[in-house]
């Protein structure tokens, strides 16, 4: 078995003081949020979407698409990511700004997103174009940031040597991409690429139908199939849904991701063989079979071999060190267009703004102050559980072979697509819906917790173990003393990404529709999922900029002090 | 080899200027040096001194805050396309197998596919890497792993090859066994290389190699010597010419001990000056004071001592750098003598050796600042950025934790100042607050 250590591994939270950037970063996004909500002002009428079949003989093609969608927009993911990345890295005035905005973008919630983006494409192409297009967008959005910050934080990580090495032998822009950048990110990307699309999968429902106003806009899907099966109470299909999904995500899993970990262990820095590298039965099928070699040499390595001769002689070499590039006039320029433009905007948001009444601003405040509360009572269950469930694994090894692919396969299970199940055993309860939606952000987030622990547990060192029992340590001294401090640094990594996730998950847990009725209670997602559906658009833009600001500063004060103190103080390394 | 006719490479006034403001660093002060072709030189000194950024700015890799590189009688911009360097960490690409780590620089530099594998398999073969071709980096030993770089320097046939302390990182016998082969490669003429300069801490390499030896002390760095070796290949470590000279150079590296106030320069923020602190290991100290004190006369001829302590001359000059520093020890001509105080510490119990070095580091004029500003302040507390601010008026960012670094180990160990590192606060011990009462073994300083 893979390492626990290696179950799974997230970008690193990026500690940099708040700067001017953040600062613009913040007034630009209002001002882009205020341009979609002006557009959704002027939207097309009612569109009645396809009507979808609950017979499991569809789900294939059901599955087909969705999974599609999701490549397409994980194929933007990686696309955007690489330009991104890449231009942050190389660019220190750029960089500015360009990373204060990935940090807010990620805190964005899905919906937000909606109006300005089904809006412009749907006047731009025609409508069932523009519902493909605005459904792989916003899965996009719950795809791309982390891995943007993946490919930024290999490219400024890169060993020195190695670049050196790279500018004296002078590598053009396509060696130094295929020889240095793209190796060296290699793992870091695949194992982003994995949390990408299990990002996806969640919001996967949101994707699929949305509804803006009186329009609602449907997509044949598994999400929409899983939807559909939710409000007509059939628990029968909901069943078949629900298995469609998760072997789909097992299937993806063993023949794409296993693989491609497995493949990539070539690229680890260390000079030293692993003890334990990842497999994959699937991969070393493939390596195995002559037949699949003949056809890889012939239609993949030929022309990838041209394609790569002719980049390698084509493209113009680089004589210096690219980093520190000055801007050029144009750049200066163009940005000082944007920012004008984005000045006006921002002051039109403010005008905006101004819309918002006080009794809703009220509705804003205590919706946040809930949905906190709620945040922060997964966080507690969460590791109330998983504490105890992830040393016992990650300090057994037998544990944690038996038990690893059973609790990835758990885990890969999109949260979302069992809500309405917890729906419709909660809503009976008082208080139901409140429980079902802190049920849903733990269901949602706790997997962050539990592999970290497991990974933390797994990297206390042996000697240490004995040394603890050789001094008669007890119970409760042994996890003072060697336990807890060890997992420090790895429980807050984990709790860093779950508190996000909660955050992110509290727009599909607080406002949902189901069995043709509305159920919502008190939170700031609600408060956006339910101005996003009634375009109330002030509404939406004062929510979501309240909800932007706030985890944003949670994550300045809190996070990520924690996260220096535990790296600081608590790192065994 | 190459005739020697007039020069490949020239460095004028190149000057290397860090920071801004006030602060200001200069790593490289006004040096001034010509390589000749069919030379073999070598650039040493201590650590800091600024060979690698010297070789940096050589190769183009860095352009300097002032200056001119002359590359054949031109001024080199960008990189240079007739150089190339070995790194001290080899610098191969993990994912790549050893001939595909060969084959890119090939391949950077246009050469066609089936050419690429032929040349590769050539130069593997030449540094006897023949059979390696597949292996992957992790699966080689260091002193392979060394090869693979030469061997990926020599496939771009550069005039002009530098070697960034290639042997440091390797053990003892690898690191001869790879001298030898890059001497026969170069002597023997089979390469297009036209003049090597190898930058290295190690003495005897360099006067095993060169043809000239250029040496650069720090604080700021520059050119201090300049010195030819005229021994023929293959020289003879056992040549008393060769000791001769490896001799010389350890006097100039070593220096003399000079008075006092030189010594020990200013404190942070006064005219003049501040002496950094030589970043070493307490232990290591005490360890050389033990062994200095067991020879006769408590005298030892720094060379023989590397050699017998089979230490980096590197670590030794700056265990002899700390050790005159305190007033232990007084160098002269290469030798290094205890005096009494030293001999007293040496023989000291735990306790006593505590108090001498505490008496003995309170005259040194960073500490005598670093204490008056600790008492000064209240609770007589201070933070180590504040501390670490004020130093940097006097050192570079980097130099200036490292020196608060020593200085706090220093005097953690003299029981003068404690530091707690979760809230970065340093504070006076409380019984060095008001100094020691006990002043028992006030011996001169050095003469």
């Amino acid at each position: 078995m893979s390492h626990p250590s290696r179950l799974f591994r997230i970008a690193q939270p990026l500690l940099r003081p708040p700067s001017w950037g953040d600062a613009v970063v913040f007034m630009s996004l209002a001002a882009l949020i205020y341009l979609g909500v002006h557009l959704g002002l002027s939207a097309p009428p009612a569109i009645k979407g396809p009507e979808i079949s609950l017979s499991p003989g569809h789900l294939v093609y059901y599955a087909g698409l969705s999974t599609g969608r999701m490549a397409a927009a994980y194929l933007l993911s990686v696309i955007f990511s690489l330009i991104y990345g890449t231009y942050a890295a190389n660019h220190r005035g750029a960089e500015k700004i360009l990373i204060p905005l990935l940090d807010a973008l990620q805190t964005i919630p899905i919906l937000s997103f909606l109006p300005v983006v089904l809006l412009s494409f749907i006047a731009i192409f025609p409508l069932r174009l523009a519902l493909e297009l605005s459904s792989i967008f916003l899965i996009f959005t719950s795809q791309t940031w982390n891995l943007t910050f993946a490919w930024y934080q290999s490219l400024t990580t890169i060993p020195r040597n190695l670049t050196q090495a790279s500018t004296m032998f002078h590598f053009n822009p396509w060696l130094r991409f295929k020889t240095l950048e793209l190796p060296f990110a290699a793992i870091s990307l695949i194992w982003n690429s994995m949390a990408s699309w299990a990002g996806g999968w969640f919001f996967l429902m949101a994707a699929e139908i949305f509804s803006a106003g009186e329009r609602n806009f449907r997509l044949p899907g598994l999400g929409m199939y899983l939807q559909e099966a939710a409000n007509q109470g059939n628990l029968t299909a909901i069943a078949w849904g629900v298995g469609a999904l998760v072997l789909t995500i097992v299937i993806l899993d063993q023949l794409i991701w296993r693989p491609l970990l497995a493949w990539s262990d070539r690229f680890k820095l260390q000079l030293s063989e692993s003890e334990t590298p990842p497999t994959s039965w699937f991969y070393d099928a493939l390596r195995s079979s002559r037949l699949i070699r003949g056809v890889t040499q012939a239609l993949v390595h030929r022309p990838w071999g041209r394609l790569d001769e002719w980049l390698t002689s084509r493209l113009p070499k680089t004589a210096q060190e690219r980093r520190g590039q000055r801007f050029t006039w144009l750049w200066y320029a163009l940005g000082l267009t944007l920012a004008l433009v984005l000045t006006y905007e921002f002051y039109q948001a403010g005008v905006m703004l101004w819309a918002v009444t006080l009794k809703q601003w009220g509705i804003i405040g205590l919706g946040l102050l809930t949905t906190l509360v709620r945040v922060a009572a997964a966080l507690v269950i969460a590791l109330a559980w998983t504490l105890p469930v992830g040393v016992a694994i990650g300090t057994n090894q037998r544990l944690a072979a038996w038990l690893q692919p059973l609790v990835q396969i758990t885990a890969s299970i999109p949260a979302t697509a069992l809500f309405p199940v917890l729906l419709l055993m909660l809503l009976g309860l008082p208080g139901g819906l409140n429980l079902a939606a802190v049920l849903l952000m733990l269901l949602g987030t706790q997997w962050y917790l539990l592999f970290n622990i497991i990974a933390g547990a797994s990297a206390i060192p042996q000697d240490l173990h004995d040394t603890a029992t050789l001094l008669q340590l007890g119970r409760w001294e042994r996890w003072r003393t060697l336990i807890l401090p060890a997992l420090f640094p790895y429980a807050i990594t984990g709790a860093i990404t779950a508190a996000g996730g909660a955050w992110n998950a509290s727009i599909v847990a607080e406002y949902t529709q189901f069995g043709g009725q509305t159920f919502k209670t008190i939170g700031i997602g609600a408060a956006i999922a339910q101005s996003a559906a009634a375009s109330d658009y002030p509404m939406l833009l004062a929510a979501t900029l309240t909800m932007l600001l706030t985890v944003g500063t949670i994550n300045r004060l809190v996070w990520q002090r924690l996260y220096r103190l535990a790296e600081a103080r608590y790192r065994m390394e | 080899m190459a005739d020697p006719n007039g020069s490949l490479l020239e460095l004028r006034h190149i000057n290397q200027i860090y920071g801004g403001g006030e602060k200001i660093f200069t790593a490289i002060q006004d040096v001034t040096l010509s390589l000749n072709e069919g030379e073999f030189a070598t650039l040493m000194g201590p650590t800091g001194c600024g060979k690698s950024t010297l070789l940096r700015i050589i190769t183009g890799l860095q352009t300097p805050t002032a200056g001119e590189v002359l590359y054949r009688g031109k001024p080199l911009q960008g990189v240079n396309p007739h150089a190339t360097i070995v790194f001290q960490t080899f610098a191969l690409f993990p994912w790549l197998t050893v001939q595909e780590n060969v084959e890119v620089a090939l391949k950077a530099r246009g050469v066609p596919p089936k050419l690429r594998t032929t040349r590769a398999l050539d130069l593997l073969d030449r540094v006897g890497l023949d059979g390696f071709e597949n292996a992957y980096p992790r699966e080689l030993s260091g002193g392979m792993l060394q090869k693979v770089g030469f061997a990926r320097a020599m496939a771009v046939e550069p005039e002009l090859l530098c070697l960034d302390e290639p042997f440091s990182a390797l053990d003892v016998l690898s690191a001869e066994s790879l001298r030898g082969e890059l001497m026969e490669l170069w002597t023997g003429g089979v390469i297009p290389t036209r003049a090597i300069l190898l930058a290295t801490h190690n003495i005897e390499e360099a006067v095993f190699l060169a043809d000239r030896i250029l040496v650069m002390d720090k604080d700021p760095g520059r050119l201090i010597m300049n010195l030819k070796v005229d021994l023929p290949h293959p020289r003879q470590r056992k040549d008393p010419k060769f000791l001769n000279l490896v001799d010389r150079v350890y006097m100039v590296l070593a220096g003399h001990t000079q008075p006092e106030h030189v010594e020990m320069g200013t404190a942070p923020g006064e005219p003049g000056r501040t002496r950094a602190l030589p970043h070493i290991n307490i232990d290591d100290l005490t360890g050389l004071m033990e062994h200095l004190d067991g020879m006769p006369n408590n005298r030892a001829d720094i060379y023989a001592m590397a050699r017998e302590l089979q230490i980096n001359s590197d670590d030794l000059l700056r265990l002899i750098e700390t050790a005159e520093l305190l007033g232990f020890a007084t160098i002269a001509y290469g030798d290094i003598t205890l005096n009494p105080l030293g001999e007293t510490f040496a023989e000291a119990s735990i306790r006593a050796r505590k108090e001498i070095f505490a008496t003995r580091i309170r005259r040194l004029p960073l500490f005598k600042w670093l204490l008056g500003l600790l008492r000064a302040s209240d609770k007589k507390q201070m933070e180590w950025d504040v501390v670490q601010k004020a130093l940097e008026l006097e050192f570079h960012e980097e130099e200036a934790e490292r020196q608060l670094d020593t200085a706090i180990d220093w005097g953690r160990y003299a029981e003068l100042l404690a530091y707690d590192d979760s809230s970065q606060v340093l504070f006076l011990e409380p019984g060095g607050a008001m100094g020691f009462t006990r002043e028992n073994f006030n011996f001169p300083g050095p003469a």
